[in-house]
């Protein structure tokens, strides 16, 4: 497989944001692996999908843009895309892990807040 | 105008989305992407969406150059967590903050500024209450994050959508 | 020298993406819990679109960003699938 044909100025961050975001995804997953419990781990996966993948879509867009002469900006939406829909998803997670957790009656999470002293918003 | 173009900053959106993913600034792309953007900004009037104000567009880019670093900052320091896990003092918990922030535009960002910065999640928020329960994963103290919520994000955020 | 900085580069990357991706799904496999299985299979999603990518700087062709686009709307609809089955019983309320 032959690699693209890069200058040398363009080649050497191009490598280098590529190794930065591998290296934070890593991290990231790793954290999957090392820390203790569940409310731990959520937080883990978003080094990934900050600066890992800000890194890795930097390296693709400097690369497209020097090999087609022109600047290709279509990684943006992905990054665009992924900023908005992650949180998104760790929160749902979060929310059904903490009310899983309630539902079972673990210690270890704050209780609700008790409806009487609130009206809980109408769902 | 208002029935022509009811959502202008959504419709200009939506054309750039169609320009970058069709990647050409061609007239044909150009009037297609304009259609679908209008078509698109006309199928949401009816659902009515509640009423945004979008205010101090020098305070949006301050706030988003203070969100960039405070990523890669925290990107830096949950890394070094992860990979040095025999810190034993280190304890993550929750912490419940009063916001004063009621509109629902500024909250979803408040939202996910806090759960795309690395170490710390937004749970849950009770809209009656007024208070929003966060996972922090390096809790110092509970004092310092409510005082970081506040003073950095919940100040600004409210100079922009109230 | 450019050539070999690069390739070598963009080999090892793949290599510290594809430990991630067996990272996650040692998570996805093992739980305890089925939000981590959860959370695992989201952190494999985002993993294998980041390695979509160095495959499209690899081989210098736009194709595989259109893969990574589909592969991040899929991953977000299904993770906020299963986020609310979890909290439900049901998807569809």
């Amino acid at each position: 497989m032959s690699v693209p044909d890069l200058p040398f100025w363009a080649a050497l961050p191009v490598a280098l944001f590529l190794l930065l975001g591998a290296g934070l995804t890593l991290t990231g997953s790793l954290g999957l692996l090392r820390l203790g419990s569940f409310y731990e781990r959520v937080h883990a996966p978003t080094l990934g999908t900050t600066l890992g993948i800000g890194c890795v879509l930097i390296a693709s867009m400097l690369c497209f843009s020097v090999l087609q002469t022109r600047p290709v900006l279509h990684e943006v939406l992905i990054a665009v895309f992924v900023t908005i829909t992650t949180p998104v998803t760790l929160m749902l997670l979060a929310r059904a892990a903490l009310y899983r957790d309630r539902h079972e009656g673990n210690r270890q999470v704050p209780p609700a807040v008790p409806p009487s002293e609130n009206c809980r918003d109408g769902r | 105008m208002r029935r022509v173009l009811p959502y202008p900053l959504l419709t200009a959106g939506l054309l750039l989305l169609w320009l970058l993913l069709s990647q050409s600034m061609a007239p044909g792309s150009v009037v297609l992407g304009a259609v679908l953007a209008l078509g698109a900004s006309w199928a949401l009037v009816p659902l009515r969406p509640p009423k945004a104000r979008f205010r101090r567009p020098g305070v949006a880019l301050r706030l988003a150059l203070i969100v960039l670093s405070d990523i890669i900052r925290s990107n830096v320091a949950v890394a070094r967590i992860i990979l040095n896990p025999r810190r034993r003092d280190r304890r993550s918990g929750f912490v419940r903050i009063p916001l004063e922030m009621r509109n629902p535009y500024g909250l979803a960002t408040l939202a996910c500024i806090i759960t795309a910065t690395p170490g710390t999640i937004w749970v849950e928020f009770d809209s009656a209450a007024g208070t929003v329960l966060i996972h922090v994963l390096d809790l110092i103290e509970e004092e310092t994050w409510i005082q970081i919520i506040k003073g950095r994000y919940e100040r600004r955020l409210m100079e922009i959508f109230e | 020298m450019t050539a070999a900085l690069l390739t070598w580069s963009i080999l090892l990357a793949q290599l510290l993406l594809g430990l991630a991706m067996a990272c996650a799904t040692f998570r996805l496999l093992r739980g305890p819990r089925a939000q981590d299985r959860v959370l695992g299979l989201d952190t494999l999603y985002v993993n294998a679109m980041m390695l979509l990518l160095t495959f499209g700087i690899r081989t210098g062709s736009t194709l595989y960003f259109e893969a990574a686009l589909v592969i991040a709307l899929l991953g977000f609809v299904s993770t906020a699938a299963l986020a609310k089955f979890l909290m439900r019983g049901e998807v569809i309320e």
